[in-house]
């Protein structure tokens, strides 16, 4: 196992060295701070004190490798929108985001499996047919639409949901049901298909003709061994989701990583893209690890 | 799929392959009017703007906001009007060419390109390969809107651009699929034989193995194909990817969001559009993952026995 994850983390890391080398200077390609923050007015004098000030005026090379020696030292350096450091204004928008991820694939993995395994077990049934249907049209339904159509409908309309924001758990509400829709249509079909092989396999005849009962026959046997395929897909969209669910976050103004990313890019606050980026790529290292022994844990045969 | 007028030359003991796709199609129905759709959109957005263009840009604005289902006017209103008195019916079909055009030339180089990495990958077990999926792993870990964003602010967002940043962001899955494939197909007989025939590496790979893998590439490229509707469509939603005057469905959407409350129809029907033509390659897709799979076809062949 440990020889393992340390090849992981390396394999990790050198991905992690050359995103942040892409977005250090891409970032910067996108155009000057210097003339977003200061008014259009500004003398050449406090354009100089602002450039002196946050290190836009050394050559790009050097500020390459200063940002990386005040990495090393685990300085992210600070926010200039916020005058923080960059890593307060990511952790606090990461806790967001984590907990958003969090609800919101329980949520998906408890219903998915429930129904995805009941449509496997009559295929081209009544329930397996609305099943499907419906977990495709989840499947192919753009979230931004039906985040707006959700705000018309619940909080204009009827009123019973706040438009955007938090507070209340009822603010939760609406961003977790809109995030909701697409993993669950996914992973409902990733479930049904898996455990249709599962249920033809020998050792679910064996157990029927033992005289096992449905209900054993689909959630103790079959389902153990056709969860492997889906946990992958659990990982890749919980993976989505801490990248930053940008479009969720901004239509429900909820202050999370992703929205954090997208002001970032919009206000140049480039050590905080980086911080945001770096902080997210390692949590993904960690649920990536976390999935592999989910792996060796649900099916002994699998050895690092 | 375009050709269905062959339906009529039916061939009594070895019907062509193109009568027995229609056939197969025809035996699953949520996957015939799938195709059905996805045709008349693709005639949107091929004639689309050609015919409609005009009336698509001429502004009424005593037609405001023009509620829809009112019959008594021309049929391209009967969806309603958007902000400026257009008729949103004409738009939706103008603006499919845009949607459909980033969306197939994303998907198509992301195809291309990843499919031959992929094969050069699993096929050279070497340094080339280990730089190849490294390459792949950046890509990955990097949240593809977020590039999109970036890049899109330097580059001005035309969509040229935009098919070249959405190509970027899906060729890793191309690229993975192909790999796993090729690293199982080159240890089957067949590739065995056509080596130890003296047959080249790039025979190899793209007489022998490229055919057996291009089924699987084809059902994946279908269903990438809906999701990069969608993020073309959540880019230009944020207002980051194609610009007005240019129109897409994301675009369309947005556009609607500020008369959400007191003209639903402006967002309404262009997301409506999105989310059909989605559904529809989805349900295509799922589709051909039965069709093209050699053990799975009898599923949509023994019907037709029965008829």
């Amino acid at each position: 196992m440990l020889p393992f994850l340390g090849k992981r983390a390396v394999a990790s890391a050198i991905s992690l060295v050359g995103l942040v080398i892409l977005v250090f200077f891409l970032s910067r390609l996108t155009g000057d701070p210097t003339d977003l923050f200061l008014p259009e007015n500004a003398t050449q004098e406090a354009r100089d004190n602002f450039r002196r000030l946050h290190g836009l005026d050394q050559p790009l090379i050097y500020q390459f490798f200063h940002y990386v020696g005040d990495l090393v030292r685990l300085d992210f350096g600070d926010s200039v929108r916020r005058a923080e450091p960059a890593i307060d204004a990511v952790m606090r928008g990461f806790v967001w985001t984590l907990w958003l991820a969090a609800i919101t694939m329980s949520l998906v993995t408890v219903a998915a499996v429930v129904v995805g395994s009941l449509a496997a077990f009559h295929v081209g049934g009544f329930f397996d047919r609305v099943a499907t249907f419906f977990s495709l049209i989840g499947a192919s339904a753009p979230d931004f639409w039906i985040a707006i159509v959700a705000i018309v409908l619940f909080s204009v309309n009827l009123g019973w949901l706040p438009t955007s924001g938090t507070g209340t758990a009822w603010h939760w509400v609406m961003p977790v049901a809109v995030l909701f829709i697409r993993p669950f249509g996914l992973i409902v079909q990733v479930v049904r298909g898996s455990m249709i092989n599962a249920l033809n396999s020998a050792y679910v005849k064996t157990a029927r003709a033992k005289g096992v009962k449905d209900r054993k026959i689909i959630f103790t046997h079959s389902l153990r061994n056709a969860l492997l395929p889906v946990i992958t897909v659990i990982g890749d969209q919980t993976t989505a989701i801490l990248n930053g669910a940008v479009v969720v976050e901004t239509i429900f103004g909820f202050p999370g990583v992703g929205k954090l990313m997208i002001d970032s890019i919009l206000q140049r606050d480039f050590n905080v893209i980086l911080a945001a980026i770096m902080v997210t790529a390692f949590a993904i290292f960690l649920l990536n690890v976390l999935i592999d022994i989910l792996y060796a844990v649900l099916d002994p045969r699998i050895r690092y | 799929m375009a050709s269905q007028d062959t339906d009529t030359l039916v061939i009594p003991d070895a019907p062509r392959p193109i009568v027995q796709i229609l056939r197969m199609l025809w035996r699953d129905k949520f996957a015939f009017c799938a195709a059905i759709f996805l045709l008349i959109v693709v005639f949107c957005a091929c004639f689309g703007p050609l015919l409609f263009e005009d009336i698509a840009t001429k502004q009424n604005l005593r037609g405001r906001n023009a509620p829809p289902f009112d019959f008594s006017k021309d049929w391209l209103f009967w969806l309603g009007g958007d902000a400026l008195g257009r008729p949103l019916l004409a738009r939706i079909m103008v603006a499919a060419q845009n949607t459909l055009m980033v969306a197939s030339g994303a998907v198509f180089f992301s195809l291309t390109i990843g499919t031959a990495l992929g094969l050069i990958a699993g096929y050279k077990s070497n340094l080339t390969s280990q730089i190849i999926m490294r390459m792949a792993d950046v890509i990955m870990s990097f949240p593809s809107l977020l590039l999109a964003v970036i890049v899109l602010f330097m580059l001005p967002p035309s969509v040229f651009n935009l098919v070249i940043v959405l190509a970027i962001t899906r060729i890793p899955v191309y690229l993975r699929t192909s790999r796993a494939e090729v690293l199982e197909i080159r240890e089957r007989m067949f590739v065995q034989a056509a080596k130890v025939m003296g047959a080249s590496s790039g025979r190899i790979v793209f007489r022998h193995i490229l055919p057996v893998i291009l089924p699987t590439m084809l059902t994946i490229a279908t269903l990438d194909f809906a999701l990069v509707v969608l993020v073309e469509s959540s880019l230009s939603f944020l207002g980051i990817g194609i610009q007005p005057p240019e129109i897409t469905w994301g675009l369309m959407v947005a556009q609607g969001r500020p008369y959400l409350t007191s003209a639903w129809w402006l967002s309404f029907w262009p997301g409506l559009a999105i989310i059909l033509t989605t559904l529809s390659l989805n349900l295509l897709s799922n589709w051909m993952r039965t069709a093209l799979d050699p053990v799975q076809r009898w599923r949509l062949e023994i019907a037709r026995k029965k008829k």
